[in-house]
């Protein structure tokens, strides 16, 4: 199998951790990705004003790069950017006179959008093409005895019209953790907001949440948690210095992507893993686990 | 608390300003109050979302326009997901933002933030905060 590649901004710097252990994982399910051409970013957030057409440029610029390489679908990992893209595809698609418009103000380029790239989010290829009991197939470090709470955040799931699973109760990483031996717990913040681009300007606000969402996986037993938003990452983990100011009592947890637990189950090589980007070191519990 | 409803404060272009932007109906709004039961931001809020709904109704601009609340709201959506009468609440929020960006009244004055600030915060955090934030 093979499948155009859109990575996004964060994937290429503080979650270059994201990327490696996704692409080396892929490799070893024999799944052949590439890379777009010239892709830009997709803006982040999608647009929420009625109006506001300038900012689905962005986005459907990227779905015209994925035209050009005779390809009709895309796969993303960050949760950010696969909620920016598919939601301004369904704008377009729902909305023929927009999209004229946003074809016309990209009058320079040499393909037309209309409307028929898929966006995909890495999970969905795995859930429903490449199937997950292949995947524990293909297991040579089952991550036995580690118990990981699964948080997905917001943008996975909502709005319900392009999340990837149920909008209140989600269960595809789980049962990915399931697959590659994990014992996944189930938390009630799993799908909590860990309060986003507030950690530019309101990192305690952040602190808050991190505490609550932590204490709470914790509370089920959890040992690490795994995620696939570089956004929630960076406020889960790296927070969680401001979130022991402020509740001295916090016990710090390590956070994952599960793409990196996925990688080292199917053997991937360490360096891929790139567990030096983390804030609190994920590398005891894994050893303790006997999987470094 | 004592507040004034008027005629005037209703029929203020800002109400249907606001339903153009947001593309929501906000008279179909019963006040059940789901949306800010699910709320996560609420502790950090002076104006609730369902309180919001309804000032946005009665024509409350100022209030709306100097609370808190609207620059608390992350659109996490857990409101939208959640409302029996398909309200887009964080839509809402979004255009009340938008009024007063449009105006060049950013809430986030990026040159102010510090390189400790800006640290090691990931690109996404601080283009979405820029989005959502400045004008």
């Amino acid at each position: 199998m093979k499948i155009s590649y859109y990575p996004g901004c964060t994937l290429k710097n503080n979650a270059k951790n994201f990327e490696d252990s996704a692409l080396c994982s892929l490799k070893q399910l024999e799944v052949e990705t590439e890379e777009l051409d010239r892709w830009n970013c997709c803006g982040t957030v999608f647009s929420l004003a009625t109006d506001d057409l300038i900012h689905h440029v962005a986005p459907i610029r990227n779905l015209i790069r994925v035209k050009e390489t005779n390809t009709n679908r895309v796969m993303t990992l960050c949760a950010m950017c696969f909620n920016t893209l598919k939601r301004a595809n369904e704008r377009v698609k729902s909305d023929p006179e927009s999209l004229d418009k946003i074809n016309e103000f990209m009058y320079r380029e040499q393909v037309k959008y209309e409307g028929d790239v898929k966006v995909l989010h890495l999970l969905e290829l795995l859930r429903d093409e490449i199937k997950f009991e292949n995947i524990a197939k293909k297991v040579v470090k089952p991550l036995k005895n580690l118990k990981i709470a699964n948080y997905y955040g917001c943008l996975l799931v909502r709005p319900k019209e392009i999340g990837l699973d149920d909008v209140e109760n989600p269960t595809v990483l789980e049962n990915l953790m399931t697959a590659l031996g994990a014992d996944p717990i189930d938390f009630p913040y799993k799908t909590e907001c860990c309060a986003s681009y507030q950690t530019v300007d309101k990192p305690e606000n952040v602190a808050d949440r991190t505490y609550q969402i932590l204490t709470s996986a914790q509370s089920q037993g959890a040992e690490l948690v795994s995620l696939s938003c570089p956004l929630c990452a960076f406020n889960l983990d790296h927070r969680q210095k401001e979130t022991v100011k402020k509740y001295p009592e916090f016990k710090n947890m390590p956070i994952l992507y599960f793409t990196q637990l996925m990688a080292l189950a199917l053997g991937c090589p360490e360096e891929d893993l790139r567990l030096d980007l983390h804030y609190i070191d994920p590398k005891p519990i894994l050893r303790k686990k006997g999987l470094l | 608390m004592r507040i004034n409803i008027s005629k005037r404060k209703i029929k203020d272009p800002f109400v249907a300003k606001v339903e153009e932007l947001s593309g929501q109906n906000l008279l179909a709004c019963y006040q059940c109050g789901k949306c800010s039961a699910g709320c996560p931001a609420v502790s950090e809020m002076d104006i609730l979302p369902n309180q919001i709904i309804r000032y946005a109704q009665l024509g409350f601009k100022d209030e709306l326009m100097r609370s808190k609340s609207i620059w608390i709201c992350a659109s996490c959506f857990t409101c939208n997901a959640r409302c029996p009468k398909g309200i887009n609440i964080a839509e809402v929020i979004e255009a009340i933002r938008q009024i007063l960006l449009r105006k060049r009244k950013d809430h986030l004055k990026v040159e102010k933030l510090s390189d400790a600030d800006k640290g090691d915060v990931p690109p996404i955090a601080i283009i979405s905060s820029m989005r959502k934030f400045t004008s």
